[in-house]
């Protein structure tokens, strides 16, 4: 099971990782993306679930998923090797 | 209808830390749409990012409140303006219609304000390097010249045979104001007793008229009590070598050094706690004045003023480039302006607001130039939303030291503007091309290449 599948998620966009006791903030958009990343999504999915609930290019949110999965990674959310 | 999008972001929860970064969301997000009126769009369509934007409006004001705060309490101030902080034309012929001389320090200088229309007596002398020549014009041209050094004495007295005049010269002074640091390369030391054998030189040399003394204690000073030591000093100093060597001082020059409302790197109270009012400055000034001097005495009291003016009259634009995460997390923008223009960034973090509404929790980022070097960082740590690309950023005080330290480096220099009181913008400062640049280059035909295209 991957790192993200354990992870605890309120609707309100808390986040609690488990394994190592810390808690997150996202926003609306981030908490979006957690949840399909959570069900497995690829990046392009995510992308075009983006595009399609939100008012944004399909550009501007694919450079905004590298940089927010960045920011997972640089969190320990994500497994180095487990890409999504 | 779909949702209004937000840049997605995420943020470690920690306990147990103060947040030295309080005050909320409230400051974190100041929004910008226009400058004295005019949008910061159309200005940046018109004259291209990065851009500096003056305000003649705040600087009439920003003068007017000094002068004020100075002439209801001393009868006889003379207001000159400091070329170094700011020498475009536009914003000299503004202060000069408001009243101030010119100080000068250097013949550039000198020859900037001659050639803009200031007469010779309306000048301001100062430095340690005065070359021969300058000193020369400057002394037929009637400027006021406050002495650095011995050897200029001895220049001066060169210049006086040769033009067979008595030059009325102010020396400079440098003294324990009791802050940190003590500026003492410049003028001649007060409790050493240099500053009185400056005066023993003067007066034995029979050559020169000592009528003026000069001092200019630090550069953005918070404590106004320095000023108060500076002018208790002084005047202590003129009445001793009026009584001593018979040198009536007619003018005390104290400097300038009032600080503007930029916040100091490694000061974390916001500008508007830490700085004192310019009222406070006059306060003590004069007070020390007035309770030193003797009865009936108003010798002309000189304030070299010039980021206390000019700083919160100028606003640099620049617009987002790209945005990048460091490997530590911390979000950095690259912008298109860089220390290359923008010298002061070195000491202050400025006021940094956007153009437009951006949503999303501000989060430490970095503010990197756009220049091929290290160095070339804006702001280190700066409360912002996420960005998108092409946002401009208003940033401000940037009026002083900027647009003279300035430097043609790996980017060409950008357009100034001024607005006027009436909402017109112009071009006070036309942006640089490769002309500028090869203009004084000289290609030894040896070397020129003969690659074809």
């Amino acid at each position: 099971m991957g790192k993200l599948q354990k992870l605890a998620m309120s609707d309100e966009g808390f986040i609690f990782d488990p394994e190592t006791g810390s808690s997150f903030t996202v926003n609306q958009t981030g908490l979006f993306i957690l949840k399909l990343l959570k069900e497995g999504k690829s990046q392009e999915e995510v992308v075009e679930a983006l595009t399609e609930e939100f008012d944004v290019s399909r550009e501007e949110a694919a450079r905004d998923l590298i940089d927010f999965l960045e920011q997972l990674r640089l969190n320990g959310l994500l497994r180095e090797e487990k890409s999504v | 209808m779909k949702k209004p999008y937000e840049k997605p972001v995420i943020f470690k929860l920690k306990t147990g830390f103060m947040n030295k970064f309080g005050g909320g969301s409230y400051f974190l997000k100041k929004v910008r749409s226009e400058i004295e009126g005019i949008s910061v769009d159309e200005l940046v369509k018109e004259f291209g990012s990065p851009l500096f934007v003056f305000s003649e409006r705040k600087l009439r004001q920003k003068f007017r409140e000094l002068k004020n705060a100075f002439t209801l309490r001393y009868p006889n101030v003379e207001f000159s303006w400091s070329y170094k902080t700011n020498y475009l034309d536009a914003i000299c012929a503004i202060l000069h219609d408001e009243g101030e001389t010119a100080e000068v320090v250097s013949e550039f200088e000198y020859e900037k304000a001659r050639r803009l229309g200031v007469p010779g007596n309306k000048i301001i002398y100062n430095g340690p390097y005065k070359p021969l020549d300058s000193l020369r014009v400057a002394v037929r041209e009637g400027a006021r010249i406050n002495v650095d050094h011995f050897e200029e004495i001895a220049d001066l007295e060169q210049v006086a045979d040769e033009l067979g005049a008595k030059p009325r010269i102010g020396i400079r002074l440098n003294m324990d104001t009791g802050i940190q640091p003590q500026w003492s390369r410049f003028g001649f030391n007060l409790e050493s007793g240099q500053a009185i054998d400056a005066v023993k030189r003067i007066a034995a040399g029979g050559k020169l008229e000592l009528v003026g003394l000069h001092c200019h204690i630090g550069t953005f000073i918070l404590e106004p009590r320095a000023y108060e030591q500076e002018v208790k000093k002084m005047v202590e100093f003129a009445y001793r070598i009026e009584e001593e060597f018979g040198f009536k001082i007619e003018y005390l020059d104290i400097g300038g050094g009032f600080p503007s409302k930029n916040r100091l790197r490694g000061i974390y109270l916001p500008p508007d706690v830490a700085v004192p009012s310019v009222d406070e400055f006059a306060e003590g000034v004069c007070n020390a004045l007035l309770s030193s001097l003797r009865p009936g005495d108003y010798p002309k009291l000189i304030l070299e003023s010039g980021r206390a003016i000019v700083d919160e009259a100028g606003y640099l634009i620049t617009t987002v480039h790209a945005a990048k995460r460091m490997p530590n997390g911390r979000k950095a923008y690259v912008v298109d302006a860089g220390v290359n223009i923008l010298f002061t960034a070195f000491w202050y973090h400025f006021n940094v607001e956007l153009d437009r509404e951006v949503n999303g929790p501000a989060e430490p980022c970095i503010l990197y130039g756009p220049l091929c070097m290290n160095i070339d960082v804006v702001d280190d740590m700066v409360q912002l939303p996420p960005l998108p690309r092409g946002t401009r950023l208003i940033l401000s005080p940037v009026g002083a030291y900027n647009v003279t330290q300035w430097m043609q480096f790996i980017r060409y220099r950008p357009n100034v503007v001024l607005i006027g009181e009436n909402g017109e913008v112009e071009l006070i400062r036309e942006a640089e091309d490769l002309s500028d640049i090869v203009r004084r280059e000289r290609l030894p035909e040896r070397l020129e290449l003969k690659w074809k295209d």
